[in-house]
Formats: structure tokens, sequence, C-alpha cells
């Protein structure tokens, strides 16, 4: 069975760049971020995007290390999703 | 090391966020238009870039940047000296106020601020920013108070609050040893200078988009020449404050935050009350809770 | 032939005291900003800047304390405005960080030094500060070439990008004289000050900063701090072509007296009569105390009948030290001064009386004790016996 959920936003995230402090993970609202598995080149685990994401900002704005740009979509984009 | 996340609706795969998306339009930028590079040499989980990104947007959005003129003080927050495009003087630890009084008094028609943090202002520097404070000077003098010296590795400044720990308070910071914190706002707030003086934090999304606001207001009161401004920003310090990065925002909250009340402190001239700050505070929190139920904070100053 | 002014003074001039002529040299020199703290005898330069720079166009802050005057000063210079800060040396003792840090920034900086006595040698020429650093140091004999070296000053610290201190005390600052400030100018280009702040490249990717640390914005080269003292360091050598001295009789002198400011144009003087009275004394004047003028020191020992070198400070002997590094063994140095104030601690004392700099000149000229001052033999500090032995 799946579920769809609507991708208002989006981000980018320069994983590089990301010093994994997980500050982000709880400012997401509607909590679609998750710290990775993979390391970046420093050594540090980074946040991933799953579908749901309002393009609010909130995570670029606690990001000390301005890792995030972020967009809204015209039209909401769907995604199908195991449940 | 993975987070486990509460959210009882299914996450869904991993997306592609390695390249802009088409058919969206950026709500907000990677940079500032005013950093030179996204790089700096500040640890994990630091408060200090939300707080810098935060002036740095605002003197974009009022379009007086080609006007202003930074004056910085020696902490780590230096780091950003060589990376933001703004014309800076670079100050000792303490004296940025005094500085930034010659640089304004020699151009009375730029924007000048200075960035300095407890250890510098509150410690070294104290008469310095009270006399800028009580002479009025028209220029925005930019706190950024995480209660340790956070360069040298944790110590105790005079911002530290009671039973803080700290490198040299390792019991915490006993008043009968080692005496009180400096509420440094709310001593500025009671002098004649100073125009308009508020306690932002940068913890949360809401926080730093209050705290932008007030950067608005204080960098205003400059424009219309009303007197001094003044912006404390609580800043996380995971390094200095020996916690785990993601714990920054609630450790801040409950020690710092808890005696260095958030609100705008002295707003056109008048001291605000406890209460009034209290209920503004009220207010603002009900206001970004609608805003994030409605999927996007007015992050506009 | 000029014709009297109304106040009794020649047409042009007018009597004013030391301290008016220094501050409206600077204005003349094109001075806009001053920042300082009361503290005597320095107090007056204060006072008429306070007075003056306003409708001159500029701007004089009462500083809370000589650490914010200097920090003033400091960010007027960034924005490449002429500024000057001032105090007594125990003031400048406050500012010398400042000093250290304005020094390694390259920000001209003119100090005004009213003195008590010349206790501020080694402040002045060695630095109070960290770092390596020079300041060069004018040393004004009198109000009327004060007006000429504060113009200097201001040229000097531009042309150099380095502090330049004006050595003056009591004397200088108090004295009245029917003085004409005129402007100065010095035959002589000066860099562009295109490292000065002004905001305008603020936001253009270019910006600028001024900065002792040796960071650079992102993109440019940076220094580093090693560097920057280094390159600091570099200028030392070349500043060194500004040394000014003045210097007489050295022809047929057999005593060559060393002294600077206002004491140099007493012992001068003295010197001047002894010669009336067949005596072959000649002097040497650093009127930069750094550089120090070591060459023309070294000529004036080397003289041909010269037997001895003495050293006249109003203090426990500082500048003696340059004089040996000068004399380099040509000839015997003594100190022929002392410490000697007036009740308050502010001005000088009976050392600086005629009658004593004369009889401290011959003394030294013809081999013979110095002679004792009235009133000062009961500050003797008593050696203990204990004190006599020696310590293995």
């Amino acid at each position: 069975m799946t579920t769809t959920i609507k991708s208002r936003g989006t981000v980018t995230i320069d994983v590089e760049h990301c010093k994994g402090c997980e500050l982000c993970i709880p400012a997401c609202p509607p909590q679609v971020l998750t710290m990775s598995q993979p390391v970046n080149r420093m050594g540090f685990a980074y946040p991933e995007l799953h579908p749901g994401c309002t393009g609010c900002a909130a995570c670029l704005l606690v990001c000390p290390d301005f890792v995030f740009e972020v967009f809204r979509f015209a039209q909401p984009v769907e995604h199908e999703v195991e449940s | 090391m993975s987070t486990t996340s509460a959210n009882p609706t299914p996450l869904g795969a991993v997306l592609n966020t390695t390249r802009a998306p088409t058919g969206a339009r950026v709500v907000e930028p990677l940079l500032p238009d005013l950093l030179l590079t996204q790089e700096h040499q500040m640890c994990p989980g630091c408060g200090e870039p939300l707080a810098v990104r935060c002036y740095l947007d605002v003197l974009a959005e009022l379009g007086v940047a080609n006007r202003s003129i930074a004056v910085a003080g020696i902490g780590c927050y230096t780091s950003f000296s060589g990376t933001i495009d703004l014309d800076l003087v670079q100050a000792l630890h303490g004296r940025a106020p005094s500085v930034a009084t010659g640089v304004k008094r020699m151009l009375p028609d730029s924007i000048v601020m200075t960035l300095q943090g407890d250890g510098d202002m509150v410690n070294e520097g104290l008469q310095e920013v009270l006399h800028t404070a009580a002479r009025g000077e028209s220029i925005t003098v930019v706190l950024l108070n995480n209660g340790v010296f956070g360069e040298t590795g944790g110590h105790m400044t005079a911002t530290s609050v009671i039973g803080q720990r700290t490198k040299n308070s390792l019991d915490g910071r006993d008043p009968s040893y080692h005496g009180y914190p400096i509420l440094i706002g709310d001593l500025i707030a009671q002098l004649q200078g100073a125009a308009y003086v508020a306690r932002g934090s940068v913890h949360n999304a809401g926080a730093v988009a209050r705290t932008k606001k007030m950067f608005r207001r204080a960098f205003e009161a400059q424009i219309n020449r009303e007197g001094f401004s003044f912006v404390e920003v609580l800043t996380m310090c995971p390094t200095g404050w020996f916690i785990p990065t993601r714990e920054g925002p609630q450790y801040m909250t409950e020690t710092l935050g808890e005696v260095h009340i958030m609100g705008e402190l002295k707003v056109d001239g008048r001291v605000h009350t406890t209460e009034e700050i209290h209920a503004e505070n009220v207010a603002r929190q009900t206001e970004i809770e609608a805003q994030l139920a409605r999927g996007g904070l007015d992050t506009e100053g | 032939m000029s014709l009297a002014s109304p106040t009794g003074t020649p047409a042009g001039r007018s009597l004013m005291e030391g301290s008016e002529a220094l501050v409206r040299a600077a204005i003349a020199a094109g001075c806009r900003f001053f920042a300082g703290y009361p503290m005597t005898p320095f107090t007056e330069v204060l006072e008429h800047f306070a007075r003056l720079l306003p409708d001159a166009g500029g701007v004089c802050v009462n500083a809370e304390s000589e650490l914010e005057a200097v920090g003033m000063a400091w960010g007027a210079l960034a924005t490449g405005a002429r500024a000057a800060t001032g105090s007594t040396g125990q003031g400048l003792s406050l500012m010398q960080e400042s000093f250290s840090e304005i020094t390694l920034a390259e920000l001209p900086l003119v100090i005004f030094n009213m003195a008590r006595g010349q206790q501020d040698y080694y402040q002045a020429t060695r630095g109070g500060g960290h770092g390596d650093y020079r300041h060069i140091v004018l040393a004004p004999q009198d109000v009327a070439e004060g007006v000429e070296l504060v113009q200097l000053a201001f040229h000097l610290a531009d042309k150099w990008r380095n502090p330049v201190l004006i050595y003056g005390d009591y004397l200088l600052a108090h004295t009245q004289e029917s003085i004409s400030v005129e402007r100065i100018d010095f035959a002589e280009p000066l860099p562009p000050k295109t490292w000065a702040v002004d905001g305008s490249t603020s936001g253009s990717g270019r910006s600028k900063s001024v900065t002792p640390l040796g960071v650079a914005k992102h993109g440019q080269p940076a220094m580093g701090q090693e560097g920057k003292a280094q390159y600091g360091a570099t200028k030392i050598p070349f500043m060194e072509r500004e040394v000014r001295s003045e210097s007489e009789w050295l022809d047929d002198a057999e005593t060559v007296i060393v002294a600077f400011g206002s004491p140099a144009k007493f012992v001068k003087y003295a010197i001047k009569q002894l010669r009336a009275a067949g005596h072959r004394i000649g002097y040497v004047r650093p009127i930069t105390l750094w550089p120090f003028p070591y060459e023309a020191v070294a000529a004036a020992a080397r003289g041909p009948h010269v037997q001895r070198v003495g050293s006249f400070e109003l203090c426990a002997g500082q500048m003696i030290d340059d004089v040996r590094i000068g004399v380099a063994g040509a000839a015997p140095v003594h100190f022929i001064g002392g410490v000697s104030t007036d009740g308050s601690g502010f001005g000088v004392g009976r050392i600086l009386d005629v009658e004593q700099v004369t009889a401290r000149v011959l003394a030294l000229h013809q081999g013979v004790e110095q002679p004792t001052v009235p009133g000062y033999e009961t500050f003797g500090y008593e050696i203990q016996p204990h004190q006599m032995e020696p310590t293995r």
C-alpha cells in the first residue's frame, strides 16, 4: 500500500560543507530531514531530505554552515511512499 | 550516525538534493548577498554564523550596504572579518565601540556597526560600550552572547549564568566566589542615549526570524538618527559548553535564555517593562507558530 | 617693518600659550579629529582642540578614558582623516596596546605627549607596547619649533603610514609666546589613502579592511600575523632617514652636551654664556628622538678636541643609552641631568634653573663633581651596610 506525499518546496544541500551539527533536524516543521549514514569528506554525517518539504526555510535559518538553498514549486510535486 | 525521527508518517526515499530543481523558485538563497564565501572556521553547531547572516541580510534588504562599515572586535566571529563583504575596521578586544565612534564622527552618513562577543564587550570593554551608549552615538552595536570565551576554549565571562560550568568555573559559577552575571542589554536600556535595545536569539528558526526584525529596527534607528542602537543575540557554543551540538538550543534556553530574557528591551527610547516583554514574547511565539503552520516564516526582517 | 597689532604684538602674530599654538598647527595641517582625556600638563591641548576643531569642520570627543580616546582616533584614521590623540606619559601608558596595533594596521596617528619632565624617553622611543614597531618622535625645543614639527608630524605619519609622537612638556604646553601659525606645504607627494574605508566598496565584492591582524578579504592575498609583523619591521630602516638634529660649536669643543626638548634650549643658552667666558663646549640636540641622531653624536664625539660627552636630561638618565651607542667609546659619557619636577610633579624643577644647568655643564667640562641642588640632598637613598657586601 502506498501514500501520496506532496512537496510544496525542496532544498539543495551542500553536504561537503556540512559539519553535522544536526540543528536542522528538529528545526524542520514537517520533519522531513534525517541525518545520513555515510559521511562527507570531513567525516561528518549530513542531512538528507525526504518527501514533504514545504519550502519554509526553517532549516536554512538555523544552519550555521549555510548548506541549504530553499525552493518552492509552482505546483506541488507528488511522491508515492510505501506505508 | 543517524537520527531517528519521531514522525509517525512514512518518510519515503531520500530525495536528490544535489542540484537546483526545475520549475521551482528560490525562496532563500544559499548565501547572503554580503558574504564572500560559505566557508568559515566556526565549530559545528555554532550560533555566530546565524547571527552574522541575520544582520547581513538586513543590511542588504535595507539597501544601505554600500555605505555600511563594520568594526569587529576579537573573538571567534573575527574570522568573519575577511569573509563579510563590508568595509571593515578591525579593533582590539573590547574597543570596537570607540573605534566605531571615530568612524561615525568622520562619516556621519555611513551606517556603522560593531560586532563583538560577551568576553569582548562585557568583560574587556564594558566601559566603552556603556559610554558609547550614553553618548547616544548613532551606531548599531551587536553582541553575540554565548556566556563563554569560545575562542580560548570555554572560559567564564561576565555573562555566564549562575551554575554554568566552564573551564575556570568547573563546579559551576558560584556567586559567592565568581560573582553575578551582567545583563548587559538591560543595563544599556537604562541609558538615555540608547534609542533601541533588543535581545534576540538563534536557537531555532522562529528566534532567527525575530532576531532579523530586531536588526532591522536597530539599523532603522541608526538611519533615522534616533541614537544608539543595540542588538544582543544569544548564540550557541556547544564546544565551549561541552555538550553535543544538537543539545545547544535546549541548553541555551534553559541556561542563558532563563537569565538573559529575550525580547525588545527598549523601543523608541522607552524601556519596556517585564510584563510588556513577556506579552510580546507570547504574541511573537503565537505568530511564529501560525506562520510555520501556513508553511513558511516571514524572514523579511 | 611690521606694524604692531592692537594687542601689542607684531602683525600676523598673537600671544598664545604653547598648547594653543600646537593645536592651531595641527588644524593647519588638516587634523580634523581629536579625542583625549584631561591630564596635567596635557589638558590645555585637549581644551584648545575642543574649542577650535568644530569651527574647522572637525570633531573633538571628550573621551571617557585614554583607552577610548585612542580607539576613537583609530576609527577616524581608518576613514582616511587626519586624526590625533594625546596625554601625558601616564595616560599614554594606558594607550600602548592600541599604539602597537595601530602601528601594525599602518594608520597615521599623531600623538601628543605633554610629558612630566623627560621621564617618557624610553616609552616614546622604545615603545611601551608589544611587538616590533617604532614611532617617529619629534621633540620641539620651543613653541615656534613646535608649530613646525606638529605639521611635520602629520606629514610624516601619512608619508610612512606610521604613528608619529610629539614629545613636549609643561614648558612647551604652557609658555606664552607671540606666534604666527602658518600652514607649511611640504614639497613631497604623499601616497593616496586608497586603503581608507568609507563603506562605498561594501557589497561590491571588493570591500576593504583596515586591520592589524594580517587578514585579508576572501580571495585577496593575506599576510598573516607573522607576515604583517615582518612587513612592519621592514619599514623601520627606511623611516630612519627622517633623522633630524641640530648642533653647534663642535669644531673646537672639548666637551659635548647632548640634550633635547625644552631643556635643550636652556642648555644652549648656558653653553653660549660659558663659551663667552672662554670654555670650549659644543652641543648636539636631537630633534628626532627616534630615529636618534647616532651619526651626529658620533661625529661630535670624534671631534679633534673632545674629551667628554654629557647627557643632560630631566630624568634619571634614559637618553644616555642612545648617547653611549652613538659615542661608541670614542669618549667617556657622563650623566649630568636628574629627576627634577616642581612641587606638583607636573612641571620642571630646580635642575632646569639656568644657574644649575650652567653649573652642571661647567662641572663636567672642568672634571669636577656635579653640584648638589639645594633641597634635593635629603632624597638620597641610604644604602645599608649589608647591601655593600658581596652576595657570595
